[in-house]
């Protein structure tokens, strides 16, 4: 089935089943690697993406749910200027360290400053909770959005 | 606030945002879409898009294997040994045999190099080393892998010889051109000046005749005291990349042409694929083919949901195989079995035998160490090519010879023919160390002629690992009078993961990983360690998990150690701190932990505190955790405060990184490492029954580091060793309750 997509402000048409995962047609349809796999069940965080703004799974988003929503990547963060902070604060931190689940964890950042420009610790938790880390750089990702909050650049 | 507590060193850039030539820096993955594309110059273009010559310059080439690895790049180019490389152009290339799995080998081994190459290493290009053992193999192990936290240790000399090496016949060559002594040149940032009339030739101007000189041998190093880059916090090269999306992963790999297999793999321990009915699955919208092999199953799709779609309507009968009656009670069962029969010695200090012939008191205890899974957030994936005259494997593996070696046996070539792109990995923790799911996933795309990406689920990821063994452990403690440790005894029984993995590396049949730490590092004057070497059936396989050796003698043995103070009526840091005489490194590092928890505070109710020392890979470390108890038995740790000393710090920022990661890494076993095997599978499947630890659990973490000149050690692994043991004695302090097993359920631990 025929579906048209807004990613990043461009215009994807891709002939998919309707249920299958936003996460795959970003990636293998559409070619945009940067979201990532981890786990398929919406229980890391890895394949995190904006749609309307909001962060969603896309690894359990069928791509018939999208519909005329605007959908943001990790592709596309450089060029907001809560992402460019974000961005930002991470390199000046050095959050990655394999840095797989690094997409999703930003585009987490990213709605949570959006949303609330001075998060309490309490509201990092929150919203950070779902976006899992393996190599274990949580302390480094609370620094860098507490350093992204206060970032006025 | 960052809680890091970086000393000062004299050379060191003064603040995390001063760092030089750091803005702006974007690192550039290279694919090229030739397999023996050589590595070539950045484009002008390109340099001009990353901005002004101070931005970073950095190339990720993936040579495709021995032509790349011949080729001195381009013509009339230098490149004295097996990892620098400079081009009549100036270009600085440094090939990394070390593979970058987070732990920030990309930076910290070019920082080896640069420092006594003498070039800036933020506009170095970084190249990953070809599979090739004899010019890559690891000097400590002689395989090409990244693991052991080995990578440090083990370059710490050669690859500053390599560097060394070039500067010298660079400044030789500018000597000669010039007609002038040596000693009047000098080596800095990429050039070599005369420095009485001031002339300097670039690096890339030297190049051609610096090729023509003879190579010399035991080149001198730098004294260390006089680093400028080795032991700053220097940014790594690779973050940039990681922030934006654009680094490449082996999962993210893209051919043209290529279709995207979902594989299934027998999920019952030595099964095979029974019967395949493909009719169903090849109805789903956008499945190419089915393919089997012996023991897994594949639906190739133009894209993963189609293919998981199809696996899904795929109709597979398992042969369920010989241990659909394994269990781990069983396996349990078999160790304790294993246990009363003689094992393989392997520390033997002093007489065993006669300080355990009438101790003033004996102890024995018997701890189990549970097998995990290793769940990196990229899960297992390769992608091949394989064609009429040889194959291209493209992945992300700690081990790139060893696929090769397996990729090629599969398909009946010669290694050789076998090119292999190496990628970052998303997570390797010694999972990729090992490379069957790569012989695995060749069987079936040696089926086909296109490009073919074999993805494993979370769930066959997690349930065809190279789990880190069960362990089940007899301690046995002579103590004197006062309670003090005369002799002590450690039997373990367990799977032999190296002698599996490399043979070689084990001591006359002694799996020399298994009783790594197992002697205790205290100065008790009788210590025997013994190995019964059990292992699960066939199709189970164990492997090397963070920390390995170390990771689970230093739990029994501090737990242990812990059991003793407590009868002793001692504290647990004073136990410990009068058997450390002859190690001060590690007394310092307890000293000073302890310090900084705040040890001897009496906690309050529901709380407790907790220490552990290991001391290993060049590494000296203490760990202090705090933790509470609720009622209902569920635990927070609060807070885990860690002494080390790695001897010198090749890059303080990312020790800093590697302890943090280690300690949340081993956290999430102590509380939630829970892989079980009922009915010949493995149960757990995704991360709502294999837990991964999440921000809102992650403790307040601190470190402190004893700054050494000491030869540096590995610190990769340390963190995560010293967790299990620092947290169950911190769970005693807070409950009185001691166990000898992790994880601890909640249910074990109420009071309500």
């Amino acid at each position: 089935m025929k579906f048209n997509l807004n990613v990043n402000d461009a215009k994807h048409a891709v002939d998919v089943d309707p249920d299958t995962p936003l996460l795959w047609v970003i990636r293998d349809v559409i070619g945009m690697t940067g979201t990532k796999f981890g786990c398929g069940m919406a229980l890391c965080g890895a394949c995190t993406v904006h749609l309307d703004g909001q962060p969603i799974r896309s690894c359990v988003t069928p791509i018939e749910a999208v519909k005329e929503g605007k959908l943001t990547t990790i592709e596309a963060m450089a060029a907001t200027p809560i992402g460019a902070r974000v961005q930002r604060a991470w390199t000046l931190l050095e959050v990655p360290q394999c840095g797989y689940c690094q997409s999703g964890q930003i585009m987490s950042a990213t709605a949570l400053l959006r949303d609330t420009p001075k998060p309490t610790d309490a509201d990092i938790d929150a919203a950070m909770a779902g976006n899992v880390c393996r190599c274990g750089t949580y302390v480094r990702i609370r620094a860098a959005i507490q350093h992204a909050a206060r970032d006025t650049a | 606030m960052p809680l890091r507590h970086l000393r000062s060193h004299p050379r060191c850039h003064p603040a995390r945002g001063a760092r030089h030539g750091m803005r702006g820096s974007t690192m550039m993955f290279d694919e090229s879409d030739s397999p023996d594309a050589a590595s070539t110059a950045i484009p002008l273009s390109r340099r001009q898009l990353l901005g002004a010559a101070s931005a970073l310059v950095i190339g990720f080439q993936l040579p495709g294997g021995p032509r790349a690895a011949q080729a001195a790049g381009p013509a009339r180019g230098f490149a004295p040994n097996a990892y620098v490389r400079i081009g009549a152009d100036g270009v600085v290339t440094i090939v990394v045999a070390l593979v970058e799995m987070g732990q920030g080998t990309y930076t910290s081994i070019p920082m080896l190099i640069a420092e006594e190459l003498e070039v800036d290493v933020q506009r170095v290009r970084i190249e990953h080393a070809p599979p090739d053992e004899k010019r890559y193999g690891h000097p400590l192990y002689g395989l090409q892998v990244t693991g052991g936290s080995a990578s440090i240790p083990a370059g710490w000399k050669g690859l500053r010889q390599a560097g060394a090496t070039a500067k010298v016949m660079l400044v030789t060559a500018a000597a000669h051109s010039w007609r002038v002594p040596e000693s009047e040149c000098r080596a800095e940032r990429g050039s070599v000046t005369h420095v009485p009339s001031g002339r300097a030739l670039g690096y890339g101007a030297l190049a051609t005749r610096a090729a023509a000189l003879p190579v010399p041998k035991d080149v001198p190093l730098k004294d260390p005291a006089t680093f400028r880059l080795v032991g700053t916090p220097a940014h790594r090269l690779d973050t940039p990349s990681k922030v934006n999306g654009t680094a490449t992963f082996g999962i993210d790999v893209k051919r043209p042409g290529m279709k995207i297999a979902s594989i299934a793999v027998c999920p019952f321990i030595g099964g095979k694929v029974g019967k395949v009915d493909s009719s169903k699955a090849k109805a789903v919208a956008g499945v190419r083919e089915v393919l089997v092999a012996d023991n897994a199953v594949a639906v190739v799709a133009d894209h993963y949901g189609a293919a998981k779609k199809g696996l899904a309507a795929l109709e597979i009968t398992w042969d369920q195989g010989p241990n659909t009656s394994f269990s781990s009670k069983v396996w349990g069962e078999q160790l304790t079995e294993a246990l009363k029969g003689k094992g393989l010695r392997g520390f033997d200090e002093g007489n065993v035998e006669t300080a355990f012939a009438s101790p003033q008191r004996r102890v024995d205890a018997v701890y189990e160490a549970p097998p995990l899974a290793h769940a990196t957030m990229e899960p297992l994936n390769c992608t091949f090519h394989v064609r009429k005259d040889g194959c291209d494997v493209w992945l992300g593996t700690q081990a790139p010879a060893r696929a090769q070696g397996l990729v090629a046996k599969v398909l009946g070539i010669a290694p050789e023919k076998v090119l292999v792109h190496n990628h970052l990995l998303g997570g390797g923790f010694g999972r990729k160390l090992d490379a069957d799911y790569v012989e695995t996933a060749a069987k079936l795309a040696k089926q086909v002629t296109y490009p073919l990406k074999v993805v494993f689920s979370r769930e066959e990821d997690m349930q065809h690992d190279a789990y880190r063994p069960y362990f089940r452990d007899e301690l046995s403690a002579a103590l004197d009078a006062q309670g003090r440790l005369v002799g002590f005894r450690h039997r373990i029984a367990g799977s032999a993961v190296i002698a599996r993995y490399s043979p070689a590396w084990t001591k006359d049949g002694l799996d020399t990983d298994a009783v790594h730490a197992a002697e205790l590092p205290y100065d008790v004057p009788n210590r025997q360690v013994e190995f019964v070497r059990h292992e699960p059936p066939a199709g189970l396989m164990t492997g090397n998990w963070r920390g390995v050796g170390p990771t689970h003698n230093a739990f029994v043995n501090e737990c242990f150690i812990d059991e003793l103070a407590v009868l002793a009526r001692a504290d647990p840091v004073a136990y410990r701190a009068q058997m450390l005489g002859k190690t001060p490194r590690l007394l310092a590092v307890l000293k000073l932990a302890a310090e900084k928890a705040g040890w001897g505070a009496t906690p309050a109710p529901g709380k407790g505190r907790g220490i552990a020392l290991v001391d290993s890979w060049g590494c000296h470390g203490a760990l202090v955790t705090d933790l509470t108890v609720a009622k209902d038995g569920s635990v927070k740790v609060d807070r885990m405060v860690c002494a080390l000393d790695c001897g010198l710090a090749i890059n303080p920022d990312g020790v800093e990184a590697q302890i943090q990661g280690g300690l949340v890494f081993g956290l999430t076993a102590a509380l939630y490492g829970t892989l079980t095997i009922e009915g010949g599978r493995i149960v757990q499947s995704n991360f709502h029954d294999y837990a991964p630890l999440r921000i809102n659990e992650t403790p307040q973490i601190q470190l402190h580091r004893i700054p050494s000149t000491e030869a540096p050690g590995g610190v990769g692994e340390i963190g995560t060793a010293l967790v299990v043991p620092s947290f169950l004695n911190a769970i005693f302090a807070a409950t009185g309750k001691r166990f000898r097993t992790y994880p601890v359920a909640a249910e074990q631990l109420k009071s309500a």
